[in-house]
């Protein structure tokens, strides 16, 4: 599969907390091709940051390997780590604790620049201005404060410190959630028309349900650290087959006011991360649960690209 | 009773002309230029808009909780039973609030008090406002958590024990412990993961109908608006561009702010390649535009559309559009 | 890329410390303090040669002088201008405040900023020496120092910059904290900053600002401490003029000679008082958030 660019191999991150672990990510699997969108969806403390953070070493993960271009980078020296970090780059959710608020917007953009000493300074300042006019950035703003610009500015100085190497992958943390409607699809546009243009790899970690289906040609679905279901994006729309899933996708609100959506309640709270018992953490909610759910669940391929974490995943669907 | 009559007496707040600004270091930002609306007893109104719109500070001028300084009412009517709320004394309006009139915030991290307990904290709206003995108001305050959904053993605890979603149900619970006429909720559901909200916003519409509260509910979640409110009201820079029914303004939108808004968002229903934004910027308040102050940004604009009043026209029985250029057809 | 265009284009680039001054200049009550500081710190400078008498010089038959037009602040127990005195005496009143403050933070923040960013057993170790410092009243601390080292104004200093330390190492510690929970710094991880540049361009800066407003206002604690210290003895030695032993030898005097107390009373105060509104201009002008 020469065109895989990125792959997690049962990828764990637990944080050691007083009261005990916690299992932030919990044996995720799954591979991102070349020129894709990777969608990553769950609620709250599902653990789609870390995960996020840890696919690109930010984090340095428990277990489990990740491989970007065939290369393990859990397992690189720091030299090759720094050459690799070049090409895997991300873009935060908030705009504004994700700028410091003392540099212009000339300084943040030109910081990877300089920091990879492969330009000169004339270089540096043009590839600068090239950027920022790429993602919208009137040249007008070269030295204005992240304070003096509005969310949607701020995100995209974001995009643009992001794309300044030329990466070839970029994570994308909830980076439209704290935008305004209109100018959430701004960015959308634009995040669009760059990965056409350079062709890049996405991985877009977000809540909001209809924004992933935009933008994701590939969908994973986390709860509490589980990846419970990964396939094609429209396909998860049409055929959802985890119960999370299912329930996840008639709780969204829809503007569709002529079709009245069947929703599925859940009961029960969430399950503590923390020192969890083994087996599918979604069971103590799920309608179907049954005893073999407290044993581990493994991601089984149920139709073509189509994996789901579920032992029931079969006879609930047919 | 006549009909004219009848349908007066469904009316529980109108308000007429509203106009509010916030004046700070010299500076002027029109917050909400002259808005008008009604809610009727028992039914939703949505209030749509992007953050800045004014959506807030019209919620909070009925409750008479803006701050003065360096919030300004300039003018306008809010009428709940007769009674202008502008112009009523904080005496009376302090008996109103919590009792006619509640709110829920948008933030139930911060909107408890985490050194009372939950319970106390459902009691002591309910004794400010009942008379009635601290044990009637501990009874109905069991009563309440029950009617959100939580086990009313949990009345001793502290909200710090509660998830986002739970704390939520108790600043609901809260909010209609004295079975207000008319709730107000501040985006509501906009801290809650999905699956939270969908329960949530299930119980409103539920306790809605048991108590006929009405709700003016402040969003600028479109799904939620089409599942929850009756009538909406879409705000632009401090104005209402168009007020219909949630089926109207949903099949057959008429702003072009609100078929921009429509064509920002992407569906669940359908695949879009490119979505459509409204092209540049929402307006600063400190300076708005002449005449309409969406034409910047509209693809429709005219001569019309940059100067003067902009007529607020009925395209359609009960269908208002502030709009230069779509009211005659 | 011609001149002309990038001037037309561009916007006025305009360091921090610009901005943080113009906006200082809009507060009234911090510029009315940062007048006052001045003109003492002028005072201090030029006191030797405009003093009108010089401050050591007694004059046993006028001493107890009421404010008159030749002694506009009245003379002392042994006839020595009050004036002249306070004058002269501002030299060691600032010198001890700004150097014991300048030695404190300067430890104090780089011992705080290793533990809040390095947290883990650095940080436990510090913080609870820091804990034992802090246990110790400063004024015990300072008789302490003194016993060993001896009285005088340079042992002054010394044992008020060690009863500040404590203070300074909480607060960067504090202001680091804060700053690590920013995505800013991950995105300068992940753009390949080493970890002295980080700490150098994105945390120092940031968390300095609240620390500086802090320091300011140390001055003033710390001339307050040196007049305490006089007082009771310690610090300067007389002949010497420092305004806390003149505050100290007028409490004597205090129901028939009020002005040998009150002059001084009142140079301290205004001192404390200018660098505090200074230091609340300083804090409101470095909020990067604030819009101007």
């Amino acid at each position: 599969m020469s065109d895989v660019l990125v792959e997690a191999k049962h990828l764990k991150k637990y944080f050691d907390i007083p009261r005990g672990k916690l299992h932030a990510v919990d044996d995720v699997s799954f591979v991102i091709k070349k020129g894709t969108t990777m969608g990553v969806v769950g609620e709250s403390g599902c653990g789609k940051s870390t995960l996020g953070r840890a696919m690109i070493h930010l984090l340095e993960s428990t277990e489990g390997q990740i491989f970007f271009k065939g290369e393990d980078i859990t397992k690189v020296d720091k030299k090759k780590l720094r050459q690799l970090r070049e090409q895997m780059q991300i873009i935060f959710q908030d705009p504004y604790s994700s700028l410091n608020p003392r540099m212009t917007v000339a300084e943040t953009v030109q910081e990877p620049l300089i920091r990879s000493k492969r330009y000169s300074k004339k270089e540096v300042e043009e590839r600068a201005e090239q950027i920022m006019t790429t993602v919208g950035l009137d040249e007008r703003l070269w030295n204005s404060y992240p304070h003096e610009l509005d969310g949607g500015r701020r995100q995209r100085i974001g995009v643009a410190r992001a794309i300044a190497l030329n990466p070839s992958f970029i994570v994308c943390d909830e980076p439209v959630s704290a935008l305004d409607v209109s100018i959430q699809a701004q960015i959308l546009n634009l995040m669009q028309d760059l990965q056409e243009e350079k062709g890049l790899t996405y991985m877009f970690i977000t809540h909001d349900l209809s924004v992933v289906r935009h933008i994701s040609t590939h969908i994973c679905v986390m709860y509490l650290g589980q990846l419970v279901e990964t396939c094609p994006s429209k396909e998860l729309f049409q055929k959802p087959l985890h119960p999370y899933t299912k329930a996840l996708l008639s709780a969204v609100p829809s503007t569709d006011i002529l079709h009245k959506k069947e929703r599925i309640l859940l009961r029960g709270e969430l399950v503590s991360p923390v020192n969890p018992k083994p087996g599918c953490r979604f069971a103590a909610r799920c309608n179907y649960a049954c005893d073999k759910c407290h044993e581990p669940q493994t991601l089984e391929e149920v139709s073509p690209g189509h994996f789901v974490a579920c032992c029931r995943a079969k006879e609930i669907n047919d | 009773m006549s009909e004219e009559m009848k349908k007066d007496n469904d009316v529980l707040l109108s308000v007429k002309g509203l106009e509010v600004v916030y004046t700070s270091a010299g500076a002027v930002v029109h917050a909400v230029n002259g808005v008008s609306m009604e809610v009727k007893r028992g039914q939703s109104l949505g209030l749509v808009g992007e953050t800045g719109a004014g959506k807030t500070t019209i919620a909070k001028s009925i409750l008479g909780i803006l701050p003065d300084p360096p919030a300004k009412v300039l003018g306008g009517e809010i009428i709940l039973d007769g009674e202008d709320l502008l112009k009523t004394s904080e005496k009376e309006m302090r008996k109103i609030r919590g009792k006619k009139i509640s709110m829920i915030f948008q933030d139930p991290m911060t909107a408890l008090n985490p050194l009372m307990t939950v319970g106390d904290q459902i009691a002591e709206v309910i004794s400010l406002h009942e008379h009635c003995s601290k044990k009637e108001a501990m009874d109905k305050a069991m009563e309440m958590l029950e009617m959100v959904g939580i086990p009313a053993e949990r009345y001793p605890e502290f909200p710090y024990q509660f998830s986002g979603g739970m704390k939520q149900r108790v600043v609901i619970a809260i909010a209609l412990a004295c079975n207000p006429e008319l709730l107000l909720a501040d985006e509501p559901t906009t801290a809650l993961d999905v699956t939270i909200q969908a329960q949530v916003m299930d119980m409103i519409a539920d306790l809605q109908k048991k108590l006929n509260t009405a709700m003016i509910l402040i969003t600028h979640d479109l799904g939620i608006v089409a599942e929850s409110c009756d009538t909406v009201a879409v705000i632009y820079a401090g104005e209402i561009v168009e007020l219909a029914s949630k089926e109207d303004l949903f099949l057959h939108p008429a702003h072009p702010y609100t078929i921009g808004l429509f064509g920002s968002i992407p569906s669940m229903a359908e695949d879009v390649d490119r979505l459509t934004p409204i092209p540049g910027l929402p307006t600063n308040p400190e300076k708005l535009p002449e005449g309409c102050h969406f034409h910047p940004r509209c693809s429709k604009c005219t001569a019309k559309c940059t100067s003067g009043d902009i007529p607020f026209v009925e395209v359609s029985p009960n269908h208002f559009v502030r709009c230069a250029c779509c009211g005659a057809e | 890329m011609s001149v002309q265009k990038e001037t037309v284009k561009r916007s006025k680039k305009e360091s921090m410390t610009i901005i943080t001054l113009r906006r200082l200049k809009k507060n009234k009550t911090a510029i009315a303090g940062l007048i006052i500081l001045l003109m003492v710190l002028i005072m201090a400078l030029i006191a030797p040669y405009v003093a009108p008498y010089d401050e050591t010089q007694t004059d046993l038959f006028n001493n107890f002088a009421s404010p008159s037009l030749e002694h506009p602040f009245g003379t002392d127990e042994l006839g020595r201008d009050i004036l002249s005195r306070l004058m002269v005496g501002s030299r060691d009143s600032l010198r001890i405040g700004l150097i014991s403050v300048a030695f404190s933070s300067v430890i104090g923040i780089a011992l705080g900023s290793v533990c809040g960013y390095f947290g883990g057993k650095i940080d436990s170790v510090v913080m609870r020496l820091m804990d034992i410092f802090q246990a110790l009243p400063p004024l015990i601390m300072a008789i302490a120092v003194c016993a060993v080292l001896g009285a005088g104004i340079d042992n002054c200093i010394i044992s008020i910059t060690i009863s500040g330390i404590p203070g300074y190492v909480r607060m960067a510690r504090a202001s680091v904290l804060n700053i690590r929970k920013m995505e800013y710094l991950e995105a300068a991880t992940a753009i390949n900053c080493t970890v002295p540049q980080i700490i150098i361009k994105h945390i120092l800066p940031n968390a300095l600002a609240p620390l500086i407003v802090q320091i300011t206002m140390g001055v003033a604690t710390n001339i307050l401490s040196a007049s305490n210290l006089s007082f009771i003895g310690l610090g300067v030695q007389p002949p010497n003029p420092e305004w806390g032993a003149m505050l100290s030898a007028g409490r004597n005097y205090i129901r028939n000679y009020p002005h040998m107390v009150m002059f001084p009373g009142i140079t301290i105060m205004l001192c404390v008082l200018s660098l505090n509104m200074l230091g609340d201009g300083l804090r409101d002008a470095l909020d990067p958030k604030l819009k101007d």
